[in-house]
Order: C-alpha cells, then sequence, then structure tokens
C-alpha cells in the first residue's frame, strides 16, 4: 500500500478538461445564450413584474371575481377534459395496439391531427359543430344541451387538444408490455375482467398520469382553440389566457402580469404534485 | 367428451376447436368485447377528431369554389400567407441550429445539471402561449423595459415582425432538440470516438458520422417545428397588433375574418392550414416509417 | 396428475412448430423437455397449460380431455423464464393472487390467504421477504416467489419454461438442487423447458429429447446418454464426431481398421456412419489397430482437456477429449502423432442421398447398434 501512495507524485488533472469529443464549449455556449436570450430572461421578466406588484397588489389583481371565475374555469376544464382524455385516450391506445381493424394505420397517424392542425383552425371548426345549427349541436340542443358559447364548449375544446398527448403516452406502455403477465394471470385463474384490473392497469398507470399531466397542463394554457367556441362570456366562459389578452389590450400590464404568475405558479405547483405522485407509484 | 384412461390411443378424433379457441383465447377478449370496444373507439375518433377536419372544407366551399378562390386570392389573406412562410423561414432554422447544438452539449458530453437543463429546454412547452407573447410585451412593449430606449431609436419589436419571429422562436423552442436528444443519448458516443481515433476533426465528425445517423429524428423534429411555428396562434396574437396586410399572420386572418362573420372566407384560409397539416402528417408518417425502430424507441411527445 | 399426449400438431403460419407429438407423462414425475431453440419444447409446454391451442391432437389430464377448459379452469402451475411477477404488487400479494381471484364461493377468506402465503413462502425458503416488491429481490428470489405463486393454486401439473434460463451459472446450479429436493418433497407432476442438457440430465426422472417439432427421444437420463437413439441425440447430447465406414458381414471398415459390427446385430452390408463421442475416442499402443491423427491443438476447458486432432486417412478434423489428470495429456503436444482407437461408438447405416455425412444434419441415418470396446477398462 506505502508504494501505491509514493508513485505518481503530480496530481492527475481536473476531469473537466478531459474531454474526448469535442465542441463542449461551442454548443454549450451556444445553447445557454439561446437558451437565456429566448427563455429565461424574458420568462423571469414576468416574476420580476409580478414581484414588483408586492403581495398586497398581486392580491389585489386577482382576487377579483372575474379573474377568479376564470382561473376556475381554466383549470377546472383543463381537469375534466383530462380525465375525459385519460379515458378516451386509453381505450384508443389499447383498441389501437390490442386489435386488428380496417383503416387502423391511417386512423393511427390521425391521432396526432391535433398537434399537427393549428389552434386556431381547430376552434372555428370545433365552433361550427358544436352551434346550435351545427352537424352536432342540432341534435344536442334539443336535449337540452348548449355546447357551443358555455363552459361546456371550453372541455370539448380541451378534449380535442388533449387527446394525443395520452394515447402517445400510453401506447408504447402497452406495445411493451409483457404478454406474460397476463398469461400468468389467466394460468391463476384470474377472469379477463380481473387480469385488466389487477394488472394491466396498475402497470400503464405511471404513463396514463403523465398522460393525464401533459394533457391538463397544455389545457390550461390552450387559447386558439378555446376562444372561438367558448363564447367569452366575463364571469362564465371566458378562460385565464383570454383575461390575459383582454388586460393587455386595456394596458392593464400589471393585472396583466398577475394572472399569469398566478397561472404559471398553480401549474407549477399541480405538476410537482403529479410528479410526487408519480414518484411514490414508481417507488412501489 | 369423458374418455376412460387409455395408454394406446391410436387414432384421437379431430379437436372441435374452433369455438374452443375462442372461449380459450387466453389474452384477449371475447369478441363481442372486441368489437364494442373497437366500434366506440371507432366512433369516438370519427366524431372527435375527422369530423372537424371535414367540416373545415365542407365550410370553406359552402358558397362555391369562386368564393373560396377568392377569399385565398384577396391581397390581405396573401401577405398573411406571405408573412406566415417569412416567419416560419426565420424560427425554424434558428431552432434547428439551437437544437443540434443543445443536443450535441446534453448527448455527447458529462455535466452537472444536465438534467436540469433538459427541463429547461422543455420550458416553453409548460408556458401557456398567451403568456408567451406576454413576456415579450413586457420587455418590449411600450411600457416595458426596453421600450423607452427603443421608441427613442424608433425600432419597434412589439405590432411588428421581429416581435411575431421572438413569440414563434419561443413556442417552437424545444422541437428540435427534443427530438434529437433521446435519439442521440441511444445512439452514444461510440461512432464518434471512432471518427475522432481515425484523425477526423470535430467538424467532419459532426458532418460525416453524427448528421447521417440523425438525419431522420432532426428532419422530424424540423417537421413539428414547422407546423407549429406555421399555426401558431395564441402567442403570436399578442405580439402582433391584428394590422392588416402588415402584422397578420394566416391564423391570425381566420380570426378576423370569423369575427367579421365572413365564415367561408375564413375556413378557406383555414382549409390551407388543415392543409398543412394533413401534409405534416402525412410526412410524419413517412418519417417514422423511415426511421423504423430508430425512432420508434423514442417516439413521445 | 397422470398426463397423456396424443398426436398434438401445431403450426404458427408456414412453420411446424409440433408435428404429431405423443407423450405419456407419471403422475409425480419429473421430466424434462430438452431441445435447441425452435425444436417444439416451449410449444408444447404451452399447449399443456392452454397458453396454445393445437391444430389437432389431444391432451388428456388424469384421463379427461383438457381442450374445453380454458387456461383459467385448467389448474396448471406456469413459471415463466422471465418470472412473470407482477411488479406492483408485493411479493405477498403475488402469492396470493391465484387465492384472491377465485369466485367468491371457492375463495378462502383472509386469514386462510394468509396462512396459506406464508406457509409457501416458508416452503420456498423466503420467509420475511413477503412484504418486498419483485424489483427489490435477485433473480433467484424471483424465481422462487414465482414457483410459491404456481403452487399456490395447488395445481395439478406444475409447469416452468426455462425455469434457470435467466439466472447465472452459480445460482442456476444451487437452484437447480434445490428444486430437485423440493420436487421429492412436495410430489407434483413437473415438467420443465431447457436447453441445456446439463440441467436436464441433472434434474429430471426422464428426458424427453425434442427436435424439429418431433420427439426424438424419450428416456431416463442413462438411457438417452448412454443410448442414444438418433444421431441428433448423439449430437445433441454431448457433441460427436463422425466417422464414414462400410460395414461388410461382422465387421466395418473405418479408416482401414477393422472393427466389430455391435453384438446382436444381425449382418449388415453398405455405407454406414460411426458415431463415437469426443471422449470415447482413446489413445491407443501403436501396436494395436486403430489410426492415425496429428494433434493440432490442445485446450483445457476446467476438468477435460480438449484436442483437436487430423486424422490423415479421412482428411479431416475430430475432437477428442481426456480427463485432466489422465497420463495421456503431459504426454501429448501440438504436432504429434498419435493413434487413436474407439472406445465405444454408434453405428447408423447411411441411407441415400450419399455425401451427407457432417455431424449435425444427419437425416437419413438408421441405428443399426452400438458397440463398446471389449475389454475397455472403466
Amino acid at each position: 500500500m506505502t508504494s501505491l501512495t509514493l508513485s505518481d507524485p503530480r496530481p492527475s488533472p481536473p476531469l473537466k478538461t478531459r474531454r474526448v469529443m469535442p465542441g463542449f464549449g461551442l454548443t454549450m455556449g451556444i445553447t445557454l445564450v439561446y437558451l437565456s436570450l429566448i427563455v429565461l430572461i424574458p420568462l423571469a421578466g414576468v416574476f420580476f413584474k409580478a414581484s414588483g406588484l408586492g403581495w398586497d397588489g398581486f392580491w389585489h389583481a386577482i382576487s377579483t371575481p372575474r379573474v377568479f371565475n376564470a382561473l376556475k374555469l381554466s383549470f377546472g376544464a383543463a381537469f375534466f377534459a383530462a380525465v375525459f382524455n385519460a379515458v378516451f385516450g386509453l381505450l384508443v391506445a389499447w383498441v389501437f395496439v390490442r386489435y386488428e381493424f380496417f383503416g387502423k394505420r391511417v386512423l393511427d397517424a390521425a391521432i396526432d391531427l391535433p398537434f399537427a392542425l393549428p389552434t386556431a383552425v381547430a376552434g372555428i371548426a370545433l365552433t361550427a359543430l358544436y352551434s346550435g345549427n351545427g352537424w352536432i349541436g342540432q341534435f344536442l340542443e334539443p336535449l337540452g344541451i348548449k355546447v357551443a358559447f358555455t363552459p361546456i364548449g371550453v372541455v370539448v375544446a380541451l378534449m380535442f387538444i388533449g387527446l394525443p398527448f395520452v394515447v402517445r403516452t400510453v401506447q408504447p406502455v402497452l406495445e411493451e408490455a409483457e404478454k406474460e403477465l397476463e398469461e400468468a394471470a389467466a394460468v391463476l385463474g384470474a377472469t379477463r375482467f380481473q387480469t385488466a384490473v389487477r394488472v394491466i392497469l396498475p402497470t400503464i398507470a405511471p404513463s396514463l398520469l403523465t398522460g393525464f399531466a401533459l394533457a391538463f397542463a397544455r389545457g390550461v394554457g390552450e387559447y386558439g382553440s378555446v376562444i372561438f367556441i367558448a363564447g367569452n362570456l366575463p364571469m362564465v366562459s371566458e378562460i385565464a389566457p383570454l383575461l390575459i389578452i383582454i388586460k393587455l389590450e386595456e394596458f392593464d400590464y400589471r393585472g396583466a402580469t398577475a394572472v399569469a404568475a398566478a397561472m404559471l405558479i398553480i401549474s407549477f405547483v399541480m405538476l410537482l404534485a403529479i410528479n410526487l405522485l408519480q414518484g411514490w407509484s414508481r417507488k412501489k | 367428451m369423458t374418455q376412460p384412461v387409455d395408454h394406446s390411443l391410436q387414432d384421437p378424433p379431430k379437436l372441435p376447436f374452433e369455438p374452443l379457441i375462442q372461449r380459450n383465447a387466453v389474452i384477449t377478449e371475447q369478441p363481442w368485447v372486441r368489437w364494442l370496444l373497437i366500434a366506440t373507439a371507432l366512433i369516438f375518433l370519427a366524431g372527435f377528431l375527422l369530423l372537424p377536419l371535414v367540416a373545415v372544407f365542407v365550410e370553406a366551399l359552402r358558397n362555391g369554389l369562386g368564393t373560396y378562390v377568392e377569399a385565398v386570392k384577396d391581397p390581405d389573406a396573401l401577405s398573411a400567407i406571405k408573412l406566415t412562410l417569412v416567419v416560419a423561414a426565420i424560427a425554424v432554422p434558428l431552432n434547428m441550429l439551437f437544437g443540434v447544438a443543445a443536443a450535441w452539449a446534453v448527448t455527447k458530453h458529462q455535466f452537472r445539471g444536465k438534467q436540469f437543463l433538459i427541463t429547461l429546454i422543455d420550458l416553453p412547452f409548460s408556458v401557456s402561449p398567451v403568456v408567451s407573447g406576454l413576456i415579450y410585451v413586457l420587455i418590449f412593449g411600450a411600457q416595458g423595459y426596453l421600450g423607452p430606449w427603443m421608441s427613442d431609436h424608433d425600432f419597434k419589436v412589439i405590432f411588428a415582425i421581429p416581435g411575431i419571429v421572438l413569440a414563434t422562436i419561443f413556442v417552437t423552442f424545444p422541437f428540435v432538440a427534443r427530438e434529437l436528444i433521446p435519439l442521440m443519448q441511444e445512439q452514444g458516443t461510440d461512432d464518434e470516438q471512432a471518427a475522432l481515433s481515425l484523425g477526423a476533426s470535430g467538424w467532419q465528425t459532426f458532418t460525416r458520422v453524427t448528421l447521417p445517423n440523425i438525419k431522420w429524428g432532426l428532419l422530424y423534429g424540423v417537421l413539428l417545428c414547422n407546423a407549429r411555428a406555421m399555426g401558431e396562434f395564441g402567442a403570436v396574437s399578442v405580439v402582433s397588433g391584428h394590422i392588416r396586410g402588415m402584422t397578420n399572420t394566416m391564423p391570425l386572418h381566420v380570426e378576423i375574418l370569423y369575427n367579421e362573420y365572413n365564415f367561408a372566407a375564413a375556413f378557406a384560409v383555414a382549409s390551407l392550414l388543415a392543409l398543412l397539416a394533413l401534409l405534416t402528417l402525412v410526412l410524419k408518417s413517412y418519417l417514422e416509417w423511415r426511421l423504423g425502430d430508430e425512432l420508434s424507441a423514442t417516439r413521445k411527445h | 396428475m397422470q398426463i397423456q399426449i396424443r398426436g398434438i400438431q401445431k403450426t404458427f403460419g408456414s412453420f411446424q412448430a409440433l408435428g404429431g407429438v405423443d407423450l405419456d407423462i407419471e403422475s409425480g414425475e419429473l421430466i424434462a423437455l430438452l431441445g435447441p431453440s425452435g425444436s417444439g419444447k416451449t410449444t408444447l409446454l404451452r399447449t399443456i397449460a392452454g397458453l396454445e391451442f393445437a391444430d389437432s391432437g389431444r391432451i388428456l389430464f388424469g384421463g379427461e380431455d383438457a381442450a374445453p377448459l380454458p387456461v383459467r379452469e385448467r389448474r396448471v402451475g406456469f413459471v415463466f423464464q422471465h418470472y412473470a411477477l407482477f411488479k406492483h404488487m408485493t411479493v405477498f400479494e403475488n402469492v396470493a393472487f391465484g387465492l384472491r381471484v377465485r369466485e367468491r364461493k371457492d375463495r378462502p377468506d383472509n386469514d386462510k390467504i394468509k396462512a396459506k402465503v406464508l406457509e409457501l413462502l416458508d416452503l420456498v425458503q423466503l420467509s420475511g421477504l413477503d412484504k418486498r416488491y419483485p424489483s427489490q429481490l435477485s433473480g433467484g428470489q424471483k424465481q422462487r416467489v414465482a414457483l410459491a405463486r404456481a403452487l399456490a393454486i395447488e395445481p395439478r401439473v406444475l409447469l416452468l419454461d426455462e425455469p434457470f434460463g435467466a439466472l447465472d451459472a452459480k445460482v442456476r446450479k444451487d437452484l437447480r438442487r434445490w428444486l430437485r429436493s423440493l420436487h421429492d418433497k412436495t410430489g407434483y407432476t413437473t415438467i420443465f423447458v431447457t436447453h441445456d442438457q446439463e440441467e436436464a440430465l441433472e434434474l429430471a426422472d426422464r428426458v424427453v429429447v425434442m427436435n424439429k417439432g418431433r420427439i426424438e427421444q424419450v428416456g431416463s437420463t442413462d438411457e438417452v446418454y448412454e443410448h442414444p437413439a438418433t444421431p441428433f441425440v448423439f449430437d445433441f447430447l454431448g457433441g460427436v464426431n463422425v466417422l464414414p465406414g462400410t460395414a461388410r458381414g461382422q465387421n466395418i471398415d473405418v479408416l482401414g481398421v477393422d472393427v466389430p459390427l455391435p453384438c446382436g446385430i444381425h449382418e449388415h452390408t453398405g455405407p454406414v456412419d460411426v458415431y463415437v463421442r469426443p471422449g470415447d475416442l482413446r489413445v491407443g499402443d501403436p501396436a494395436q489397430p486403430g489410426f492415425e491423427a496429428e494433434i493440432i491443438s490442445v485446450q483445457r476447458t476446467g476438468p477435460i482437456v480438449r484436442w483437436d486432432v487430423h486424422a490423415k486417412a479421412l482428411d479431416q478434423r475430430l475432437e477428442v477429449e481426456i480427463p485432466h489428470l489422465h497420463h495421456d495429456v503431459s504426454r501429448h503436444a501440438p504436432g504429434q502423432i498419435v493413434r487413436l482407437r474407439l472406445n465405444q461408438y454408434s453405428v447408423f447405416a447411411r441411407i441415400p442421398p450419399p455425401g451427407a455425412k457432417s455431424g449435425s444434419t444427419l437425416p437419413d441415418t438408421k441405428l443399426i447398434g452400438r458397440e463398446r470396446e471389449r475389454g475397455r477398462l472403466g
């Protein structure tokens, strides 16, 4: 052991300077500069501005009934749409992965339509479909269900926007699920339903939760597809992002910033909670 | 079917297997469950995804082809199309360069805080488009941090093209990096190290080894980035000022026409964007097919 | 539970996985299905379990046709190669699963389930690990949980698919012995699939050697090793050298050496293949009959020394295995000429087409007998 300590008296150079791959300084430099200029500094501006309001100013700006209702609608509608998407997204992913039927490949590609279709286009198309004389609205109207220009319309638009998030997170997990697990359950005497509930669902639950979170987060901030179908009635069907725009148009920068900051904070807290939940379920 | 124990069963009867197989099928559902699920999914997708798409084209052509062509040839519509193309032509290459640089830095090197950096790159996805526009108004707007300086130098960002470009860059920021990082992570650095050991320079290594390995993934990211860049509405809406013929992109033009109750024209312009979406989906399917398993492992959003 | 398999055929598309398999398994037996990959052994096991459906043929459980029984009513214990443990359940819940999913009228109450599961965990020597999750267990422990889970439903037959395939060599050996003693204790009729001949020979009462969807030979471990019925079994269990020869009356001319045709066999005339294991080629006295070969290389693999030799008369490479302490080992080095004799061999008549003779592709041969050299030392 002593000989070891005696040999090699030179300190080895710090690891940092010994990179095999070239270009770290250049690419990291580009990344950090661009990221800071485009994203970090402007985003920090929101919080800087919001903190300029002080706690009282901030609370004053967001505690009006109109802001409160807008936030409630944005988060509530996004939540219901995400729940709905979790159910139907799971169904669609299941059908795509497990069954063969005519037109499957085309439909599989069409799942990404809400990603590819500009939100404004989706918005006016959904409005045309669900308004009182639209293709779908004309059947719902007599039943007393008004979709367009009500909070239900907001949920419908967010369902459209959020669907691919769930399908595309659950699909690969279902594809890779070991079929031995289901066979093992069957051999042990479980019915197909018991297998689905006790074996398959717990296996894909983390990905389902991720898909839910993604759809939810997207729904909270969504603007383009919602404003056409929502009707934008203050206190009733006015979403938070629209309120930001209205306040900006009134040159109420402080009010707009306060709403934006509130949205960012609530989203952040909810995503944190979902992440914790996921970490907890993964540990099991 | 009870048989006495018989060790010399020479010629067993054929199994009446067809109905039995259906009953026995181990890891699939009974046919009626299967068909019920498929039917539900199909009806849901048809009503929820395809119907809106069809509606766009039907509404666009409601007043005949003449109105349609007129709406598209309208000078304001043409200038909106031009602006949309210009904005995408600036934003997409910039984000592509950034995406490649970021993916190289993140996947080919080890450093502390890597995961944090990836999270920061993804950040624009979790910010509302409206907030994305707002942040630039707060900086460059008339009452913004740089507002006074800008008006002194007669340089406009908000309610002008630079603002639209900035907002577009922000919302499409992560697309390319997001596709490349998992792909390049999976590919590792063995190929590059082999090239370097054979005497290639860093740049040669990148262009001759890395780029061919990631080209389909890169195209995929660029495709998604472009679709979003041309279709972005919320962020652009905040910074544009909606000046017809000047700062109107196609999605904004759709909104203006729609709010003027000129539905046929609104849907006509919208149908162009819908065609773009369809083209994107077709190319995307093609790229996914080209990438095969190279990308399938990373096909996440 | 006695199991009879009759004429089972199964094709996947154009690939014939099982081409008419007949097999009788006695109650309480421990049987190995041994064969290379693609030989149909796993398909046969899964068909017995009810996880695959035969195109034709039938499987009788204690004389009762199992075909109308869906897999969940067959009461078979199946242990999967990669364990297939439910990752979101504790060890306890994994083992309890088969009891918990029973219909209410058959379901034991919670106390009974608990007692049963703890008893099984004790049996597989995992007491105290009941609250762990599968991810917290080693490979060998997972395998034992899978076994306990399969035993929980008191199966009529226990089926194991490559039970030790995913484990490292040391664990595999320990687990193998443990499983043998567990079987002796519990007496379940057990069928396991393996491609490892050593595993099959060490563990099983009887070995079923399979190839290309058919059974090549069924027999005790001694039988299949000492008396291989087909060239395939010969080759698969322990490797083989194939020497072309010509039978004339009572003798066979192999490389210019006359060796006796196995006793008790009728006269035979015509081309034959003589099968001799690498360990059954011995260095002979130069004065005695034998053939000459040059040692090409010497390789030591644990307790065995392996020579690569070149038989001059045949212009063919042969493999020779010698125990590492044998005096021949130290006496010979590469480049030396040795005289080899056949210690024990089998003779297969070669049926046209001629030319097909190499060790592994031997479709058209027929066993006509085997012989040990007279006066051979133990």
